[in-house]
């Protein structure tokens, strides 16, 4: 059995090592994903760091990052595996006189098959963590397929035999919550949310990703943002809108938040025109005000 | 009690509040608390919650659980404000009254000095404080007293608090720049909410520790925002139920896309699967289909909107315009005795709070005398904008149906409703208060089909099932 994180507060360390600051309950709910070898279902508005947290798993414990990207319209071929017929066919036209079954046999075999990420995962025998991104885009049938590999970590090739994982891969799913999943999911996995990080947090993540940035500009900038999301936008601000913002502002050679700055870079952090509006709206008071003091 | 039975009275707590935890969560959180111990509260909480808490609209009641299977501190806690001494001396009543409000005046203003520094340690004591204080339930002789958060929360009355504290976010201080108006008294009012469900756990946590943890749940840990009924959500709720909205027509928009799309998969499109049969050496591995086309309702919605029941009206009308492209036409009326058209007001992706603001405006174009009656507005509706409703569209009527007692022409609703496609009538109150009063529920539910419809979680099902 392969350990992953010692303890919450180890996973909390190595992921900040690895340059993903953790809060309390995102550090113990990925020790314990590790302790108990259940995949762990990441729900939360877009850009929350849901994908990254998968990422940096896999930086924190050396192991290598499969990743299944999920889609409408995604289907067994494209997660699991698939034959290639092509090959297959010319390989049948190429047989010539020799048997069906001798021919049969040969065209089932490991060149002929094409593996996608939930098999790749399961057969790897190097750390691996399996990353299932963005996992409500996908049909229904699709979980069921899920559901299955995930319970027993071992997929059934009718023409080859079962292929069960060697080690258990760190299995990260993803989703923005646009559907529920299937209970029969959620039962399998550990839950968690990710919401948008408090003050402190986020200017750290600033900081850390954003050289050269004051540390005075990226506390006016996470307190803005926290403004923002506190306006109900049609698209919030997102941690990666944060660290935009924050490059952009410092290339820009900005280094106070005022209306005028505001005013010009407020497209670096949303995008839709009605809500650039409401928030102009909005923060012109507080920054009126900051210029009278 | 020990730490199993412990266990095991919470996750039962937990499947009464409507949490649906399986066996299997159940021993996967055993061995969570195994792996993280006891030591660190947080972790625990992190530890169950993953385990056990599977959907974020859950979470509130098992928060709410958890502080009281797994309280933080014993007692009265650090500022010891235990109940509040029996009054030995004689001061006259005047007097005592001066002395409360001298020491509800300081609380406040403590108060918001902490809510605007943030200074969670400060706004715990306070909690103790204000509930230690002001929120003892007198009751005679051993274990009949007990503790209320009514009774804390009306004498501090936070809604003093949040103006005071908007007043001092819009002035700023020498570390925090001025906000705007409207952002003051938003900041002012989550933060007083959030202390507010503070006082509300803390008198959970008194409570359980004399009556025990299970009585307390059963008793008074809130539902699930989506079971909370519409007509008894209190301000914060109605607030966070607002929020859900428009996740919640989006989770349904998709959902009923994809139920569309499997619907829709039509006849063999020959042409498209014979030439893409051709780099697969004419063998039709994938079969192409031809779509199907959609159909679409037209919807038209009748709703009370007088007091008793606007919140209702409000939100079923925000999810029916955010799923505005499920349905090929979308028109809207309000009436308390008299209807107005309120169609226009309504756009997709609209501000929901200027949304319901403006439908709030409406409700005094849809009154005359200001006392509903429903016979007289389905009159107004038939005679002023009976065409809206042909053969094609479905009229949803929205209401509690309870008329004061005027003449309900029901032959208006049975003439309504044979004119449209089809028909139906939701309404916020429990079927086991229908007909009560002046309710003539039945009457109208012989008519037009009638619905429950008291919360999120029936609105979004019946909204499902009619597109
Ligand atoms: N805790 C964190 N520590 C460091 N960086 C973070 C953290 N959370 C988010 N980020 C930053 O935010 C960016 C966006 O995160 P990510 O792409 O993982 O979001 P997401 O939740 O997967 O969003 P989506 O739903 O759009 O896929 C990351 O590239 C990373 O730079
Ligand atoms: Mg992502």
């Amino acid at each position: 059995m392969t350990t992953w994180f010692d303890s919450p507060a180890d996973a909390a360390k190595r992921l900040h090592d690895s340059g993903y600051l953790a809060d309390t309950a995102t550090a113990t709910t990925a020790y314990l994903a590790g302790a108990l070898e259940k995949p762990l279902l990441v729900e939360g508005p877009a850009g929350v760091g849901k994908t990254e947290l998968a990422k940096a798993v896999a930086r924190a414990t050396g192991a290598e990052l499969v990743r299944l990207q999920c889609y409408e319209g995604l289907d067994e071929a494209r997660a699991l595996y698939e034959w290639n017929y092509k090959k297959q066919l010319l390989r049948i036209q190429a047989a010539g006189d020799q048997s069906w079954e001798q021919t049969h046999d040969d065209i089932f075999t490991e060149e002929f098959l094409l593996t996608r990420p939930l098999l790749t995962a399961i057969r790897r025998e190097e750390q691996t963590v399996l990353l299932v991104d963005e996992v409500d885009k996908t049909d229904v049938e699709v979980e069921g397929l899920l559901l299955e590999v995930l319970s027993d970590f071992q997929v059934t090739i009718p023409e080859m035999g079962t292929v069960s994982a060697v080690r258990r891969p760190f299995v990260v799913l993803t989703s923005n919550a646009t559907r529920e999943l299937s209970e029969a999911v959620k039962r399998r996995c550990l839950f968690l949310h990710l919401d948008y990080p408090d003050a402190a947090r986020e200017k750290e993540i600033v900081v850390s990703q954003v050289p050269g940035v004051a540390d005075r500009l990226a506390a006016e900038l996470v307190e803005t943002v926290a403004r923002l999301r506190e306006l109900e936008l049609k698209k919030a601000p997102s941690i990666a809108e944060s660290v935009d913002w924050a490059r952009t502002l410092v290339a820009l050679e900005v280094d106070d938040l005022d209306e005028e700055a505001v005013g010009a870079t407020l497209g670096v952090v949303l995008k839709h025109a009605s809500d650039q509006d409401k928030a102009l709206a909005a923060l012109r008071g507080h920054q009126a005000g900051a210029r009278r003091r | 009690m020990a730490l199993l039975d412990r266990h095991i009275a919470f996750v039962e707590a937990l499947r009464a509040a409507g949490l649906p935890v399986s066996l299997s969560e159940d021993l996967d959180a055993v061995e969570a608390v195994t792996q993280l111990g006891l030591a660190d509260r947080e972790a625990l909480r992190a530890g169950l919650a993953a385990t056990l808490v599977k959907r974020e609209g859950h979470r509130t009641s098992f928060d709410a659980l958890f502080d009281l299977w797994f309280p933080p501190l014993l007692g009265a806690g650090v500022g010891g404000h235990g109940a509040p001494p029996e009054d030995e001396d004689d001061r006259t009543a005047e007097q005592v009254a001066q002395v409360l409000r001298t020491e509800v005046e300081a609380l406040r203003q403590e108060l918001s000095q902490a809510l605007q520094d943030e200074d969670a340690d400060r706004l715990r004591e306070l909690t103790q404080e204000a509930v230690g204080r002001f929120g003892a339930m007198p009751g005679r002789g051993q274990g009949l007293s007990s503790w209320s958060s009514y009774n804390a929360l009306q004498r501090i009355d936070p809604d003093t608090v949040v103006l005071r504290l908007a007043r001092a976010l819009m002035a700023g201080s020498d570390d925090r720049r001025p906000l705007s108006e409207e952002l003051a008294m938003r900041t002012a009012t989550r933060r007083v909410e959030g202390w507010r469900r503070q006082v509300e756990g803390e008198v959970r946590r008194r409570v359980a520790e004399e009556k025990g943890a299970e009585h307390v749940a059963r008793t008074t840990v809130r539902p699930s925002v989506d079971r909370i009924p519409f007509t008894a959500a209190r301000r914060g709720e109605i607030e966070e139920m607002r929020r859900q909205i428009y996740p919640l027509a989006r989770r349904l928009a998709s959902r009923l896309a994809k139920e569309q799309h499997a619907r829709r998969r039509g006849p063999l499109d020959f042409r498209r699967t014979v030439r893409a049969s051709v780099s697969t050496g004419g063998v039709p591995l994938t079969t192409h289909h031809r779509p199907r086309r959609p159909h679409r309702t037209e919807l038209v919605v009748l709703c009370d909107v007088s007091g008793s029941v606007a919140n209702f009206a409000a939100f079923t009308l925000l999810l029916v315009y955010a799923l505005q492209e499920q349905f090929s036409k979308v028109r809207a009326f309000t009436f308390v005795d008299d209807v107005a058209e309120v169609t226009g007001e309504f756009r997709a992706g609209a501000d929901p709070e200027e949304t319901l603001t403006r439908l709030t405006e409406s409700a005094r174009h849809a009154s005359l005398w200001g006392r509903t009656d429903y016979g007289r507005a389905l009159r107004e509706f038939r005679s002023r904008f009976g065409d809206a409703v042909g053969p094609r569209s479905s009229l949803l009527v929205l209401g509690d149906a309870r008329s004061n007692y005027t003449d309900p022409r029901l032959d208006v609703l049975r003439d309504l409703a044979d004119r449209a496609r089809h028909a139906w009538w939701l309404n916020p109150e429990a079927t086991a208060q229908w007909d009560t009063g002046d309710s003539a529920a039945s009457q109208y539910g012989e008519v037009v089909p009638m619905v429950e419809c008291r919360n999120l979680a029936q609105l979004t099902a019946f909204v499902h099932d009619i597109v």
